[in-house]
Formats: C-alpha cells, structure tokens, sequence
C-alpha cells in the first residue's frame, strides 16, 4: 500500500526535517556521542570487565525486569482507566481524570518517599502484605511499584483519545452478529487499540528504565539485590570511576535503544493494518 | 418473517418525556417497512428495542410470531446496518462480512462460500482484500449490508443507512437496496427523515411523532390521505392556510374549499395544500372559482426542473408552489406579480391545531 504524495497545506517538509535532524543531535546525539568518547580511555577488555561484573549483570536484569513488569501492569489497568473515563460518566469523573496525570508533576523524590512509607513494615500497607509474609519496601517488588506508579499516564493518555475514537456502533454491531462481549473484546476492540497500547507500554518501558528518583528510596539499593542500572552508574560517579560509569551507561543506552527501535517498527507495522486512505 | 411490536414503551430520563411511548404496529413479512418522523421522533430508539441493544419498560417484540423481548441481542438472529457503518477499520472487507459466522463458528469452508457470496451480492467481489478506510461510503455501507446479511438474519433493521451518504450516492443506493430486497425479500425495518426514501422504497410506511405513531399505512395512503395535521404538514412539504368552516366550505378569505361533512359551521380549519396542488395563471385569466384566489409573487427559487414560487395571499398566508420550468417559462410571472392561483386538491383538519 503506497500513500500517494499529496501537497501538503504547509510548505518546507525539507527544512523541517532537516531542523529535526539539527535539534535531535544537538541536545541528544551530540551528548550521547561523547559518552562513547569517554569509554574509548578503557580497553577492549577492560570495558566487556567493566560491564560484565556479577553487580552490574544483577542491575541490568532488575532494571530492564522490573521495568517490563511495571510497563506491562500499567498496560492493564491504564486500560482499565481509560475505559472507565472514555465509556462512563459518574461523580468524581473529573477528580480522577486530574488523579491520573499527578505522577507526571510530582517530584520523583516525594513519589519515592510517599510509597516508602506506606510499604515499610510499620506503614498503611506494609503491615498488612508483611503479615501476608510479602515484603515490599526494599525489595524488587518495591523497585516494580515505584516504576508503576511513575509509568500510569502514559498508557491511560496514549490509549484514551483512541478509545474516544472507536463508536460503540462498532460494539453495538459485533453483538448484532452474535458476538459475546469477551469476542468483541478480543477481537474488534483490543486489535484496534493495540498501538495505542503498544506506544503506551514503550513510553512507560523508556521512564521505568531512566528513572532514579523514586526508586532509590523504595529499593534500598542494595547491590546485587535492588540496585538498578541508574543508581550503579552513579555509585561509579560518586567513585570517580568515570569510564566505569560511562561504561555501564552505553550498555544501557544500546539495550534501550534496540528495545525502543523493535517497538517502533512492531509499531509501525500494526498501525498500518489501522491506516484510513479515504477515498480509492 | 414479521416483525409485531406491542405497546412498546421506552424512558431514558426519569420525569422526561418518553423516546417512545407505548408504540405499536406490524412490519407485514417480506415487506420494507420504514420509519419516518423528523428527528427526535424516536425512530431510532424504536430500532434498537427490536434489535435487542435497547431494554423496554414495558411491552413486548414479537419476530416471526417469538416473543423477542428477554431474548439477548446476540441470539435476536436481526441484520443491523447504522448510518455510521460502524465497520471493523482493522479487518479487510472479506474479514469483516466472515466476522459473524466466525464468532458463530461456522466451519470454514461454508464461512468462505458464504463470504464470497455476500460479496458479489453486494457486488465488492473485487475489493475483498481491501481495509474500509479504503473505500467510498457508499462501498463501505454496501459492506456493512453483506456483514448484516451474512449471518443470515430473520429480519434486516436499517437505522439511516444512507444518512450519511451524499445525494447521488444515497439515490443509487436506494435502488440498490430496491433490488436487493426483490432478491432476499427479507423483512426490512428502515429507519429514515428522509420522506421521498420512505415513499420510494417501502411498502409500509409508519409515521411517528414524539414517540408515538402518528399513521401508519402504504406510501398512498401516506401520502393521499394523512390522518392528522402533523403527518399532513410533515409529508410533501405542504403550506397551511387557515380559515373557518362557512356554508359547509373550509373558506380562507375569498379562497373555499371543500370540508369534511362534520365540520360545524364557524369552527377553524387548517387546509394543507400541496406545492404541485396549486396551479398559477395570469391575474385575470378565464373565470374565477370558489377555490381560485389571487397572490402576489413574494420570491422565485429555480430550482432545477422546476421553480419555486412564494407566493402571499390577501389572507396574509404564505404558500409554496412548485411550477414545472417550461410551465414557468410559459407563464411569464416575475418578483411582485399578482398571479392567480387555483387550488386544485387540499387536505382540510377541522379544529384548533399549531404547528
Ligand atoms: N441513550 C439515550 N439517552 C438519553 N436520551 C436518549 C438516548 N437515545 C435517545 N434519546 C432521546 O430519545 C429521543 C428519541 O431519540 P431517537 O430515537 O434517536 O430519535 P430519532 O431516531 O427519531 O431521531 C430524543 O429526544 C433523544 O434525545
């Protein structure tokens, strides 16, 4: 399916693209480059040393782990969310509307704070999960909650205007022909908000992955345990261990990179089966 | 197939007046029966009691002589088509006529020949593998028609399915749908405001107004002989002249017409006249009647084949005229003539009515 090029309204798609390319490598190749630049002091094996230590190999997996299970929670229940906001009008519909946006303007800190207090063991609910022999505060349990909390508005934004989108007629015309409301789920709906979805999970995957802030408190970042990526980075900082730092900091950088890039192209793949061409 | 509804009632707001109200009538089998009534009539609200996706306060559906009421709108066995097409935008064309018999696990082979038949029934055999999002609305909406009538449905509801569509499309369609019904002769509800859709294609035409019906009948009677003010000023665009009952006539000013045989002399009358009903000439052409008045020109709109002439009468009425262009051309009137006008046909209500 090849869109035909239209004329476009607004002029200049070649100075546009080209200040984009300006911009993006101005604040995020250039800094990223001269992260490699750092490394190139370390030899060969002292980097693959550097970055395959059992420490670093444990922060890696808590980070990408907990992150992918903080995204993929928020994938559920920011559905969730946005279902009850888009299809339901009741009292207080505003008030969560406004709830679902406060971890994107809370400091990280207050967010970390906040929810280690309440998962210590003498906390509102930590003495419960702790009398259910469940650990939350300090654990990476901890770590996958504080990456949940800070992840939630990206799926319930990304899906929501999508949902609004889609006409209950659709819904409506499924049950005409038979289908149960758990088919028109899994078949009419889910397949048309699954980019949606997809970017909602990508966003939320990218800032659990980059995020420090709320996690140092909750995790009590001990290593090998509940040490994630950013706070070993900074740890090697605090030791003046720059090229360590760096080090660990551009495998991190690559992973993500190659995740976010196989997201995009999935991506990019489901929503063309959604592409409208109006006319033909 | 038929499709009976029994005093069916349907409020949405507490202490609000109802959608529909206690509405009953028949749509005879094998027959297209519409809908009509402006908007906010109910129309709508009607279609999807029967459909199942609406739940009565009261009343009862009746299909095929089954009480239909309590039955889930899955298990119904109706054909819908909305005016928005309500397609799946992430299924082909052929996806989306399979979706009910796949979601009704009808094995495949049979699913494929019926998919491929609905498809040339609707005539998109070609463009099977196409999104809708490709496509025209009037294709869209012929896809929509081949999902509903895949799952071989007892009866086909329409909810303004060419609502959406521009006139020469809608007209096509309306044809289209014309033959198709020669073909499946399926019981057909058609919801439509649209009153020359509803004369044109249906056998059965109910009227509704404010949530009840108004009349219901064939297109003729319909059209001939409205039982109430609201469906005579409702259906052919009719101007109203009012008067009162004298000498047994319905007269406005100099103007008389016939009146019904129970009219009370000095009672009000309200005479709805058809555009096509009046006949202009020269002022002071041949001999007056009793049902010949003079009017001055107010505005002349060609429109097409035909023109249309505002005209005043000296009761201070407004009616609307509808003259053929070469019988325009003819007559050679202009802004602020005095014409004469004959009226050759009016409905006559006798009583205290407003529009
Ligand atoms: N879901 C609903 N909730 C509240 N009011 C509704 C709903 N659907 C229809 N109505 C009201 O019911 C009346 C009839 O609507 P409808 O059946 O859509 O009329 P029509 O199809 O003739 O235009 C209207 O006054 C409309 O506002």
């Amino acid at each position: 399916m090849s869109h035909p090029t239209r004329h476009r309204v607004l002029p200049g798609f070649r100075l546009s693209l080209g200040f984009s390319w300006f911009y993006l490598g101005l604040i995020v190749l250039i800094p990223l480059s001269s992260l490699f630049l750092r490394t190139f002091s370390l030899s060969w094996e002292e980097f693959w040393g550097t970055v395959t230590t059992p420490r670093a190999l444990a922060a890696y997996r808590l980070s990408f782990g907990a992150s992918l299970a903080a995204a993929l929670a928020n994938v559920v229940f920011g559905l969730l969310v946005a279902w009850v906001l888009v299809r339901y009008r009741f009292p207080g519909r505003d008030v969560l509307e406004s709830l679902v946006d406060l971890p994107f303007a809370l400091p990280t800190a207050v967010a970390g704070l906040t929810l280690t207090t309440l998962f210590s063991a003498k906390g509102w609910y930590g003495q419960y999960l702790e009398a259910l022999g469940l650990k939350v505060a300090y654990t990476s349990v901890g770590v996958a909650i504080a990456l949940t909390f800070i992840g939630l508005p990206f799926v319930v934004r990304t899906v929501q205007p999508v949902l609004e989108d889609i006409d209950v007629d659709v819904e409506e015309a499924a049950a005409t022909l038979g289908s149960s409301p758990w088919q028109t789920f899994r078949r009419v709906l889910f397949p048309a908000l699954f980019p949606a979805l997809l970017s909602g999970f990508t966003l939320a995957f990218a800032r659990a992955l980059g995020e420090y802030g709320s996690v140092v408190f909750i995790s009590g970042n001990m290593p090998l345990r509940t040490e994630i990526v950013p706070l070993l980075i900074i740890t090697r900082l605090e030791q003046y261990d720059y090229a360590g730092a760096t080090a660990i900091a551009i495998v991190m950088l690559g992973a993500s990179f190659s995740l976010l890039l196989a997201v995009n192209l999935l991506h990019r793949w489901s929503q063309r089966r959604l592409e409208a061409r109006p006319g033909a | 197939m038929s499709i009976v509804v029994e005093q069916l009632a349907r409020r949405f707001n507490r202490g609000g007046s109802p959608a529909v109200s206690r509405v009953s009538f028949q749509a005879p089998e094998g027959a297209i029966t519409s809908l009509l009534g402006p908007s906010g009539a109910g129309k709508s609200t009607l279609l999807r009691l029967i459909a199942g996706l609406e739940i009565p306060d009261e009343g009862r559906v009746l299909i095929d002589g089954v009480d239909s009421t309590q039955m889930p709108v899955q298990q119904r066995g109706v054909g819908v088509v909305f005016q928005s097409y309500a397609l799946f935008k992430h299924l082909t064309v052929r996806q989306n006529v399979a979706f009910g018999l796949e979601v009704r696990r009808v094995p495949k082979a049979e699913r494929e020949a019926r998919v491929e038949e609905m498809l040339r029934m609707v005539q998109l055999e070609h463009l099977g593998g196409r999104y809708p999002g490709q496509l025209s609305g009037g294709q869209r909406q012929r896809v929509a028609f081949a999902r509903a009538l895949a799952i071989r449905p007892r009866v086909l509801l329409l909810d303004e399915p060419f609502g959406a569509l521009d006139t020469r499309v809608r007209e096509e369609l309306r044809e289209w749908l014309h033959a198709l019904h020669e073909r499946t002769r399926l019981t057909t509800l058609l919801v439509t405001h649209d009153q020359q859709e509803a004369l044109e294609i249906s056998q059965h035409v109910v009227v509704l107004s404010e949530g009840c019906v108004a009349q219901a009948g064939s297109p003729a009677d319909i059209y001939d002989r409205p039982a109430s003010p609201f469906v005579a000023s409702f259906i052919g665009g009719a101007s109203v002249l009012r008067g009162h009952v004298q000498a047994g006539r319905a007269a406005m000013g100099a103007l008389s017409v016939t009146a019904p045989a129970a009219a009370r002399e000095g009672e009000p009358v309200h005479a709805f006249v058809r555009p096509h009903d009046i006949k202009l000439a020269k002022a002071f052409a041949g001999a007056a009647s009793a049902s010949t008045t003079t009017g001055r020109v107010e505005r002349l709109k060609p429109v097409g084949g035909y023109v249309k002439v505002f005209l005043r009468l000296p009761s201070g009425d407004e009616v609307t005229v509808e003259v053929p262009r070469s019988e325009f051309d003819a007559l050679g009137v202009a802004e602020g003539d005095s014409v004469r006008a004959d009226v050759r046909s009016a409905t006559v209500f006798v009583g205290d009515y407003s529009i």
